[in-house]
């Protein structure tokens, strides 16, 4: 196998070159595209970077984010596993022990779970337990969150679970032109990456902007501010950031004017982005899909009140889903974040006198 | 690869006509409404279904092995067949493909049927747990119930189904590993798969006895499931039965199988059609005639045209059952949640 890697690294010096043609400008892509072609370009300068899971070869992955690569980077770099998930993450620390870089599937978040023995115990220890002779730079992909009516476990929110575990890295992408940005970057990194699609926006198009630096992507390992807004801001991420720029939209019909921070990195959370946001509008409302208790908006919600307590107006509100198991399509809609619920939790906030 | 050791004669005796006229009347009600969800899905009916397009025989015959009145069976999302060979309500069945609720909506406990588990491999230790459990409680009479576990080649590759084999075979559980090798895992191929030749072969590394069935003949699917069910109910701990068969159609409503298989290797790995295959040997058998056949399927299409109806006319729950039904007891917590929902949600 490291022969063809070897081989298939050389043949691709020169794809790197085309690559580097081919990013230029601004393209008009879907967040599947954008993530395909980010894992295309990692491919291309990495030549220790391997892609796997199952149906990630020959189908191209049931979302198709790996079409296309394992014709043109071949079986050893991108190849089909046995159906077995705590294979494929235990099988990734060892690969990464070797030198390579493994950017593994898991085809659907609730499949993590018969991993997370290999994520917890292992991959996110291994540096630890090896005093930084073992890093394990592993970018896993996980399809993430609801909104597709899909079959139990295809559905699920687990970036608190992800984010709870010492050693893992966390972040989830909201638009194609984050999506291309973020995961080129989080290939980059040395420590392991739990790197979370919203499936419901795969589809979705969008400008990508192919051109490194903060002009475009802003910090790589921050927030961003996708709307500039005076009275409120909102918090979220991946597929709840689409919905709360709608939401914004609406308000500002009513003359509320709101900022959303789309909060991109779920662990390491940049603290300062949220700080400067909440101090200017003195007000925050924190959106996710996730059940309530325990979930990743009671930490932003303290890294808010820390940073903004003496400017705060009213105590952060949280939108989110429910602490019941992630429901079958019929309920997913009462289950979600609506733009209802998000606008009575903005209400909330803004309607709050001290008592 | 057969290791199952004989039973002592007449343990199970040979379908007799009448049922081997059921066995049929099964599999065209089974296929008929198979092909018809997929058409529902394609209408807007139900969401997401998983077909089993030539994989009836494998499910009809095996389901009707079950004893409803001391067997239990766990299945995966593709076991439809089973569930209408062992009288499940088909509605109740379907509520899970409309969305409506996971694990469908018919009450295991009575149906003898696991709720239908998404999870690849997911409910196999729930079997040898279950099965575990028969021997603790124990029949004198050396007749245990059995449990069944449905799964495929490519679930076989769970760590979960090896701890379950080991657990089986040192506990004697009485369960029944009853796996529908349908050629493929998606897009992966059982070759790709599945390591040491079949799941089968793998049994025998557990000391479990196992056979490999033609899993597109009924007949022998029904004798070989019956032969497990009565190895294990005697005492004798597990055994595996891998139904040879083939995945005609795609994985699932979502899935486009002219990725990894071109329309002649279908042909080629599905073989003869275990549906017409079994028609020709009732009609040279002379065990049944084209008037059979003829009211056979007419039967068919009244009842899917009933579960359609009944389908369509399944509201969503009420969504209060989202917080009622998570705990026997529930939190405060929860109830607050639900208090706000109902708020909010009458509100708009
Ligand atoms: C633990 C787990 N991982 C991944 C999946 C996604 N998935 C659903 S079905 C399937 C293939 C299953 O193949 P097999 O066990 O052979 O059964 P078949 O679908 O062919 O009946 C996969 C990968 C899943 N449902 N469960």
């Amino acid at each position: 196998m490291s022969s063809a890697i070897l081989e298939s690294g050389a043949a691709v010096a020169h794809g790197v070159e085309r690559h580097r043609l081919e990013g230029h400008g601004v393209e008009e892509l879907s967040m599947q595209q954008a993530l395909n072609r980010a894992l295309d370009e990692v491919l291309a300068t990495q030549p220790k970077a391997l892609i796997f899971g199952e149906d990630c070869g020959r189908l191209g992955g049931v979302f198709r984010i790996t079409d296309g690569l394992q014709l043109k980077y071949g079986e050893a770099r991108v190849f089909d596993t046995p159906l077995a998930e705590s294979g494929i993450l235990g099988m990734s620390v060892g690969l990464a022990m070797a030198g390579f870089h493994p950017i593994p599937e898991v085809q659907f978040d609730g499949f993590a779970y018969p991993a997370i023995n290999q994520i917890v115990c292992q991959i996110g220890r291994m540096n630890y337990r090896s005093r930084g002779t073992l890093p394990m730079p592993i970018t896993l992909r996980v399809p993430s969150f609801g909104g597709i009516r899909a079959p139990e476990h295809h559905g699920e929110s687990l970036e608190a679970l992800f984010a709870h575990v010492p050693g893992l890295k966390v972040v989830s992408p909201s638009t194609p032109h984050e999506a291309y940005h973020l995961l080129t970057y989080a290939a980059s990194l040395p420590d392991p990456v739990i790197f979370m699609e919203p499936k419901s926006r795969y589809w979705q198009k969008g400008p990508v902007d192919f051109a490194r630096g903060p002009e475009t992507i802003g910090s790589p390992t921050g927030a961003k501010v996708m709307r500039q807004g005076r009275h409120l801001t909102v918090v979220a991420w991946g597929a709840m950031v689409a919905r709360c720029l709608q939401v914004a939209d609406l308000a500002a019909e009513d003359g509320v004017d709101i900022e959303v921070l789309d909060l991109r990195w779920l662990k390491p959370i940049d603290a300062q982005a949220l700080a400067t946001s909440v101090q200017k509008t003195r007000r925050a409302v924190v959106v996710h899909e996730a059940p309530l208790t325990s979930g990743l908006g009671a930490e932003v919600a303290q890294l808010i009140t820390h940073g903004c307590f003496d400017t705060l107006k009213a105590p952060v509100e949280r939108v989110t889903g429910f602490d019941v198991p992630y429901p079958s399509g019929d309920l997913e809609d009462e289950y979600i974040p609506n733009i209802d619920r998000i606008l009575n939790g903005i209400k909330r906030v803004l309607e709050y006198r001290r008592g | 690869m057969d290791t199952l050791p004989p039973l002592a004669t007449g343990e199970t005796a040979a379908p007799s006509p009448g049922q081997l006229r059921e066995l049929y009347s099964l599999m065209v009600a089974v296929r008929h409404l198979d092909s018809s969800a997929v058409a529902w899905q394609r209408q807007g009916i139900i969401p997401g279904y998983a077909p089993e397009l030539g994989q009836e025989a494998a499910q009809v015959g095996s389901g009707y092995a079950v004893d409803l009145t001391r067997d239990f069976v766990f299945p995966t999302y593709r076991e439809m067949g089973v569930a209408r060979a062992m009288g499940v309500d088909m509605v109740a069945y379907m509520a899970t493909h409309k969305a409506t609720w996971h694990g469908g909506l018919y009450d295991p406990m009575e149906s003898r049927l696991a709720p239908i588990q998404a999870v690849v491999a997911g409910s196999v230790l729930h079997a040898v747990g279950w099965a575990h459990g028969q021997t603790l409680t124990g029949t004198a009479d050396g007749k245990l119930g059995v449990a069944l576990s449905y799964f495929g080649d490519g679930a076989s590759s769970q760590g979960d189904v090896h701890e379950a084999m080991n657990f089986a075979a040192l506990m004697k559980a009485p369960v029944v590993f009853f796996v529908q090798n349908n050629g493929w895992a998606i897009s992966v191929p059982t070759e790709r798969q599945v390591a040491g030749g079949s799941v089968a072969a793998r049994a025998q590394g557990y000391g479990i006895p196992a056979i490999q069935v033609d899993g597109n003949d009924v007949v022998a699917v029904l004798e070989a499931t019956r032969h497990a069910l009565a190895h294990c109910r005697s005492g004798n701990g597990p055994a595996l039965v891998e139904a040879m068969t083939y995945r005609r159609g795609p994985h699932s409503t979502s899935d486009d199988p002219g990725r990894y298989r071109s329309l002649a290797e279908e042909r080629d790995g599905g073989g003869e059609d275990p549906l017409e295959r079994f028609r020709q040997r009732l009609l040279a058998d002379g065990i049944a005639d084209e008037a059979f056949f003829a009211a056979a399927l007419a039967a068919a299409k009244a009842e899917e045209e009933q579960i359609r109806a009944g389908i369509q006319a399944l509201g969503p729950r009420p969504g209060n059952e989202m917080f009622d039904l998570v705990f026997q007891e529930t939190t405060p917590a929860l109830q607050a949640q639900g208090a706000s929902w109902r708020e909010e949600s009458e509100h708009v």
